[in-house]
């Protein structure tokens, strides 16, 4: 069983109010940091943890953090991405939920470290039962003092206010999230400048994910170096994983990086194996846009050695072998899922959260669903694939923003590593239908 | 559905309106729009007319344009009437591995409306969406801030049911 | 000053210039740009033709960027070099922009007034393919009037942003803006709202391609059989400098100076280009050079001497 650092106290009773929080350790990091570091030790110990964005990108969370800009009087903020709509992804929505205080105090803490006097936690909207959560959490700390005008007399004051987003992926961008909490549509800036020199109000600002905020938590409680003790080289700590898919056992885990990827799937302590007796097909391990793997690259990296789940080693082999552990949405494919049918969908969501600023993805997401939509219902031809994967080359890179690489992403590796698929769906369209867009490989096909 | 001469908040959503204004910088008031459309969406019956957002764009001294150009962006924001329950299935692809595509089969047929369609009678609204972060608890849907999860066709006979009730 | 060399010349420019700008400086190979727009602040950055390849970052950073980067919206570092038509991927890409930009964009250049001065039209030209891959279904909207002397095509239309820039900055309400989103995204007033204020018109000349149209031009001429003449007048509101576009003694319609890139000179104002359409309102000055490259010079170009005579006549 791996050490748990965010997760621990999750069953504890009443972990979702100030006292049984404090109860079970809460707001120790707070008092130490407030009371006992500088704002730079703080950023100093975030820096040794080796802690990378866990919103998908996984950018070194400290050094994000040193590019802020200090050399202007202007304010500076925090802004919390908790805006988690990547498919296959549910894991912040257990914590803010569960724990909402764990974020609170991480809020705080890293506020006190950037030298921010507001900070912002952006939710989406379709999670407004938590900012129901996140805003009482809030509340009980004003009332205890942690938050507001000289917190705990130690002279530093921040205040902190819940934003709801309205329903688009992209905010989860963050120069989309900036505008967006701007009041504006989530139209993502075109970079430079960063946010860490002019984000929201075009101040200097910080964008950092749900989990790496609360993982400040205990590396300030513990130090960076004992968190970067967990975990395999540059993938220090614990992750939180969501599984879901055909596996027996969906949930949200937090394994200790390293795990690998056949223990996280078929050990009780995870998922538990596939679900319905099946086999696996294959898995998106990091979120609908990481590249899909097949079971024989999945457990294997290319030197044979186990995959591990860490971001190094799910990324062994680029996308030619390769995937990403991005947001850690981890969805599993039982033999029977179709993966031409789960591309269209996923394109779909590309399609529908596309923001229509720039025009490859604008044009070219749209375009690959419509090819997607008509392979799987039966109207493909051969010459789509080779113009599928000409659209999606054409999309990635080459907009302003990374939902562009997003879309492309799942339909590139879909046709590189099941082509075969596609292939089935447009020679044999009506077995297609008479299988209820259930894939069964040919040879299986008098066994229906 | 609102008169447009009689548009006007409440006094407690005017008070809401007024702590969320207080969130931001004071000349930052538009920071406010999206938490404000939520509210006039709430209390204008469901969804926003040109009306409602020529309102919300007087509280907040913005110009109409601002507030159109909003929300039409955001998904949750509706433009056009809808029924006094929504309901908002997940329709993307870890659902759908969980049967999220034969909970939207089994809505069309027991309301006997289309998706994007609502009821005869007003009541309910079936509209499908894209991922709403409960994969590991599909299928579900989402009816106002509730979230409905490990759907089975009985689960949501009940649920129709409890909102049919509530609702009349 | 930062010196940068995009595809093997190098020139040196004022510290903040943009690629686009820094190759528009050069002269030759320069990018295309449908959403970059110099005169209009926060323009550019979308329709990504413009993109160029980074090969060296700079003199202190060598290292190229990732990326193909829009070169409307980077700002060049000294010892920066940059590939645009020497670089295949950059073509490639470039060719890729342009087909997205075509896929629902209606073809309908015979009965489009922009027709011989559209830059989708040069770029399809210079990047498109023969044959469309897109078979399903365009998407359409209807056409609607943008206030009485304007007409929005939002079929053509590329999303580039730029009327709403000049509605931002040079009217003092912005009445029109960017509906819903993705692939639906249009231009609209929402509910139906006059765009009305003296420079609305700017709208027109700022529009790349067939969306938004002059009414009181519309179906009179194709552009390539009216012949463009510098005038100015006296105007309060505006510098009065513009262009007449004739056919034969008649001014079909006025229009803003357009510079080499195609934009405008400078701005005018809505009482100028609609409804001072007589020769004897304007000085004229001499016929407007254009470009050797253009289907208006195609039209057996003459300069019409005659004219300062006929303008007496009309004034008499």
């Amino acid at each position: 069983m791996g050490r748990k650092l965010l997760l621990e106290n999750l069953d504890k009773p009443e972990i979702n109010t100030i006292d049984g929080y404090i109860k079970y350790g809460g707001y120790r990091a707070l008092e130490k940091a407030l009371k006992s570091m500088t704002p730079d030790e703080v950023t100093e110990e975030v820096k040794k943890s080796g802690l990378r964005g866990r919103g998908g990108a996984g950018f070194p969370t400290g050094m994000k953090w040193s590019f802020l800009d200090k050399s202007t009087d202007k304010p500076r903020y925090l802004l919390c991405n908790a805006d988690e709509s990547e498919p296959g992804t549910f894991k912040d929505r257990l914590l803010m939920e569960k724990i909402p205080h764990l974020l609170v105090e991480g809020m705080i803490v890293s506020s006190y470290a950037l030298g921010c006097r507001t900070s912002y936690i952006y939710i989406r909207g379709e999670y407004m039962f938590i900012l129901r959560i996140l805003e009482k959490a809030i509340a009980e700390a004003y009332a205890k003092g942690y938050l507001g005008q000289n917190i705990l007399g130690t002279g530093y004051s921040l205040d902190l206010h819940v934003h709801p987003g309205a329903g688009a992926y992209i905010c989860g961008e963050e120069t989309a999230l900036i505008e967006s909490l701007e009041g504006k549509r989530g139209n993502p800036r075109i970079k430079p400048p960063f946010p860490a020199i002019a984000g929201l109000y075009n101040c200097p600002t910080i964008v950092n994910n749900v989990e790496s905020i609360a993982a400040v938590v205990p590396i300030v409680n513990n130090g960076g170096e004992d968190y970067a003790k967990i975990g395999i080289g540059k993938s220090t700590g614990t992750k939180l994983i969501s599984a879901s898919g055909n596996i027996n056992k969906p949930g949200v885990y937090e394994i200790e990086l390293g795990v690998s990827v056949e223990e996280f799937i078929y050990s009780d302590e995870y998922c538990g194996g596939i679900a319905n007796g099946l086999d696996i097909k294959a898995c998106v391990p990091g979120g609908s846009s990481v590249p899909i793997l097949p079971k024989d690259l999945l457990f294997k990296q290319s030197d044979g050695s186990p995959r591990l789940m860490t971001y190094e080693s799910l990324s062994e082999g680029g996308f030619a072998t390769g995937s990403m552990l991005g947001s850690g949405g981890f969805i599993v494919f039982d033999e029977k899922a179709c993966i031409v049918r789960n591309t269209w969908n996923f394109a779909r969501f590309y399609h529908h959260e596309s923001c229509g600023q720039c025009s490859p993805c604008r044009e070219g997401t749209g375009w690959m669903e419509r090819v997607l939509h008509n392979i799987e219902y039966g109207h493909g031809k051969m010459e789509d694939i080779d113009l599928l994967w000409d659209i999606q080359r054409k999309i990635e890179g080459n907009t302003i923003c990374p939902l562009g690489d997003a879309a492309a992403w799942p339909v590139a590796a879909a046709i590189r590593h099941f082509r075969h698929e596609f292939e089935y769906h447009v020679k044999y369209p009506h077995r297609v239908f008479d299988a209820d867009h259930v894939y069964q490989p040919e040879m299986k096909m008098q066994t229906v | 559905m609102t008169e447009a001469k009689h548009i006007e908040l409440s006094p407690e959503a005017m008070m809401e309106v007024g702590r969320i204004i207080s969130h931001y910088p004071a000349d930052k008031q538009k920071s406010a729009l999206l938490p404000v459309l939520h509210i006039a969406q709430k209390e204008f019956g469901g969804w926003l007319s040109s009306e409602s957002m020529d309102y919300v764009a007087r509280l907040l001294h913005i110009h109409p344009i601002e507030v159109y150009e909003v929300a039409t962006f955001y998904s949750m924001f509706n433009t056009k009437p809808v029924g006094k329950v929504l309901i908002e299935v997940c329709q993307t692809g870890p659902c759908c591995l969980n049967g999220a595509e034969k909970i939207v089969s089994y809505l069309e047929k027991k309301l006997q409306i289309k998706v994007g369609e609502t009821t005869r009678d007003g009541m309910f609204t079936l509209k499908t969406v894209e991922c709403l972060g409960a994969c590991g608890y599909a299928p579900m849907f989402q009816i106002g801030e509730t979230f409905y999860e490990h759907l089975t066709e009985e689960k949501v006979d009940n649920i129709l049911l409890e909102m049919r009730n509530k609702n009349s | 000053m930062p010196k940068v060399t995009i595809d093997d010349i190098t020139i040196e420019v004022p510290a903040g210039t943009t690629i686009l700008e820094a190759a528009r400086q050069i002269g030759v190979n320069v990018p295309p740009a449908m959403c970059y727009y110099s005169k209009l602040k926060g323009s550019g950055g979308k329709c990504r033709v413009c993109l160029v390849k980074v090969t060296k970052g700079s003199d202190k950073d060598p290292r190229p960027m990732p990326k193909l980067v829009a070169s409307c919206r980077t700002t060049v570092m000294d010892g920066m070099e940059v590939r645009n038509v020497t670089s295949p991927e950059v073509i490639e890409a470039r060719r890729g922009v342009v087909e997205f930009l075509l896929v629902n964009h209606p073809l309908d250049c015979p009965i489009c007034d922009q027709a011989g001065e559209c830059h989708l039209q040069d770029l399809s030209y210079d990047h498109g393919l023969s044959k469309s891959r897109y078979d399903f279904e365009r998407r359409t909207f209807e056409r609607i009037d943008i206030g009485d002397k304007i007409q929005l095509h939002m079929n053509r239309c590329i999303l580039c942003y730029r009327c709403t820039q000049v509605a931002e900055q040079l009217t003092p309400e912005r009445k029109h803006g960017v509906l819903y989103r993705g692939e639906v995204s249009e231009i609209s007033t929402f509910i139906a709202t006059a765009v009305d204020n003296e420079f609305s018109g700017n709208m027109i000349d700022v529009c790349p391609v067939g969306a938004l149209t002059d009414k009181t031009f519309r179906f009179k001429s194709r552009v390539w059989f009216t012949k463009p003449m510098y005038a100015h007048r006296n105007c309060p509101t505006c510098s009065g400098k513009v262009a007449l576009w004739y056919q034969g003694e008649e001014v079909l319609r006025v229009t803003s100076r357009k510079d080499k890139w195609g934009e405008s000179e400078g701005f005018i104002c809505n009482e100028c280009r609609f409804d001072k359409k007589n020769t004897s309102d304007w000085t004229i000055e001499g016929p407007a050079p254009v470009d050797r490259h253009s289907v208006i010079s195609q039209n057996h170009y003459e300069l019409p001497y005659e004219l300062p005579v006929n303008q007496k006549k009309l004034s008499n």
